[in-house]
């Protein structure tokens, strides 16, 4: 069981608020991830669930139990940190150990306990070797291994890939998921790159200044963001944002357009460009275009379409996919 | 450029340097060798000649020099041991943020910079004095008979004094190591169950064996010959409590005027010196590759 309820949770350091009340809920067994820019509170968020920081009010609730002042280890929790914080004079069996030994366990439950969980992260061959004689992508599981032997009510990931290279995060991207699919405890999994956030989550949280931006399954988020924040974060490339005529004609402040939802032709179409940098992914290109009264506007085309810097195009947003809001940024 | 001439010309460049350090070393070296052959006694001038090994004899079988070989002993044992765990301590207490902690860092510092002549005098006559001293005074508020440092527990006196000038050093050095320390490998403790003592056991201590090591390395050559603080406390006694060997060899030479006998004890104590060493580097190299 792994419930975890956050009750109008604030931090404060001396008199800068970081997070003003927080309400949340996560359901047992659920993958949610914290993503939101650098400095918006995320990673504090997680430590006072942690029980690393203190409240500055509000509780928060593990299991129906007020945890709120409890110490971490009181709390059932497991983290892996983004610098994986192994022992470093200690064997990868000996970091693996330690919780359990720190938690009084006798020596067959541990070493039978640390032999699975080497088994299922792919570290049996490794338990004699030290963190320094280890690939990134092996530390990184070596912490997993020690966060999941004290079987805990649910793990807490500090942006445990930004240290990877984007091969490897790719990889421990799927692994991570693999994890949660076998184990099924709630993850709590912070991170500043929204792919991560739209691979792997169930729920993703979008954090921005401490507060709460919206709420939602990653599709939710990309079909019905609640607003400009939220619809410039979540989609790679970033949603083209319009300001001034064009977006008074829909009756909005800004008017926001997918890349992926502007069709793009060199005979007809609603905005006229001239064509600027073109980048080719092989299945995508990625087309940014100057268009007149409007501005620079990103296209996601497929990767067979060529064009010529300086050559003319027209676009056409498609209309059902415009997302329009307010002057106060919020979605109408 | 590492090429042939930037190479010969780097090996010119440096050896005068070289030469000289060279000269400093082996000159003394050699002169010392040379007297601990010879009959030398400054009150019998003109009768030097050579003796064999008779110097070495005399040296190595006068009871003199196992007492003051443990006494050497005892003072490095001893000084270390306070030390290192009085270091670690005051390391982890330096470590905390509290109010004043520059200046407090600053105070715990200051016995570093007095020179062991003058530490060891204000100990003797300001401190452990049995009439005029701070502990005698004390002693006798609560009503107890004064301690006579220097006549009761000569050779811990000198320990304690010589302790209280190293102690900033190894204090120094495991501050900084405690610093490096990862903060989120404590965390991860916390939240693997660890408590203090735990978390002080499994992590703090083997983070600054390496630290540990150097003070030990550092300070047991330097220990080898204390000789300021015998000098003008003690004179090495009573009778022979508080001799080690560097005081042996002084006393051979310039009490006794034997200049043959103190280069003989000369020579055995930088064999002696070079044997400690060489247990030490063995014992401890282990340590400092990893």
């Amino acid at each position: 069981m792994g419930s975890i309820t956050l009750e109008k949770v604030s931090k404060s350091f001396g008199t800068t608020a970081v997070i003003p009340e927080i309400d949340l809920e996560i359901v047992d067994g659920e993958f949610v991830v914290f993503v939101g820019p650098s400095g918006c509170g995320k990673s504090t968020l997680l430590r006072m669930i942690a029980g690393l920081e203190d409240l500055s009010g509000g509780r928060i609730i593990i299991d129906g139990k007020d945890m709120s002042s409890e110490a971490p280890a009181k709390r059932g929790l497991s983290m892996v940190f983004q610098s994986y914080a192994l022992y470093p004079h200690m064997s990868v069996y000996g970091n693996i150990a330690f919780p359990l030994k720190m938690n009084g366990q006798d020596k067959a439950a541990i070493d039978k306990k640390v032999k699975d969980a080497a088994h299922i992260l792919n570290l049996t061959n490794y338990l004699d070797r030290r963190p320094g004689q280890l690939s990134g992508g092996q530390r990184q599981r070596v912490a997993i291994g020690r966060a999941i032997v004290r079987q805990p009510k649910a793990f807490l990931f500090d942006e445990p890939l930004s240290n990877l290279d984007a091969a490897l995060r790719g990889n421990m991207r799927l692994e991570i998921s693999d994890l949660h699919h076998q184990l099924k405890t709630t993850m709590i999994y912070v991170t500043h790159d929204q792919v991560e956030a739209m691979t792997m989550a169930d729920k993703i949280v979008v954090l921005n200044a401490g507060r709460i931006e919206q709420v939602g399954s990653p599709l939710d988020l990309y079909r019905s963001p609640r607003n400009v924040f939220v619809a410039g974060f979540i989609g790679s490339p970033r949603m083209n944002l319009i300001e001034g005529q064009e977006a008074a004609k829909h009756n909005a402040v800004t008017l926001g357009v997918r890349p992926e939802h502007v069709r793009i032709s060199k005979t007809e179409g609603a905005w006229k460009g001239t064509v600027g940098v073109t980048e080719h992914l092989g299945s995508d290109t990625f087309i940014h275009v100057q268009v007149d009264g409007i501005g620079k506007i990103t296209v996601r085309t497929d990767g067979d379409f060529s064009t010529d810097f300086g050559q003319q195009v027209f676009l056409t947003p498609e209309p059902a996919r415009l997302h329009r809001f307010d002057a106060n940024g919020q979605a109408i | 450029m590492a090429t042939l001439q930037t190479r010969a010309t780097a090996r010119l460049m440096m050896s005068p340097a070289v030469i000289l350090l060279f000269l400093w070393m082996i000159v003394p070296l050699v002169m010392t060798l040379y007297f601990s052959f010879l009959r030398y006694n400054l009150l019998m001038p003109g009768t030097e000649e050579f003796i064999g090994f008779l110097n070495y004899q005399y040296f190595l079988t006068d009871p003199a020099f196992f007492t003051a070989l443990g006494n050497t002993l005892m003072l490095v044992g001893g000084t270390l041991l306070i030390t290192v765990i009085g270091g670690i301590l005051l390391a982890i207490v330096l470590d905390q943020p509290f109010w004043g902690q520059g200046i407090v860092r600053l105070l715990v510092i200051a016995p570093f910079f007095v020179m062991p002549t003058v530490s060891a005098l204000v100990w003797k006559n300001m401190l452990m004095h049995p009439v005029n001293g701070l502990f005698a005074w004390i002693a006798r508020s609560f009503g107890f008979q004064p301690i006579d440092w220097f006549a009761q527990l000569p050779l811990f006196s000198i320990i304690l004094i010589v302790a209280w000038q190293w102690l900033p050093f190894a204090t120094l050095i495991l501050l900084t190591a405690l610093q490096s320390l990862d903060g989120e490998q404590i965390e991860a403790a916390e939240m693997d169950g660890a408590g203090a003592l735990s978390r002080f056991y499994y992590l703090v201590l083997p983070h600054m064996s390496r630290a540990i090591t150097v003070v030990i390395l550092i300070q047991t050559i330097f220990l080898l010959s204390v000789f300021a603080e015998i000098l003008v406390t003690t004179n090495g006694g009573p009778g022979l409590q508080t001799t080690n060997i560097t005081y042996l060899i002084y006393a051979q030479a310039l009490l006794q005027f034997d200049v043959g006998g103190a280069s003989a004890g000369g020579i055995v104590a930088v064999i002696l010196a070079n044997i400690v060493a060489f247990f030490l580097i063995r014992l401890i190299g282990k340590n400092l590759e990893r």
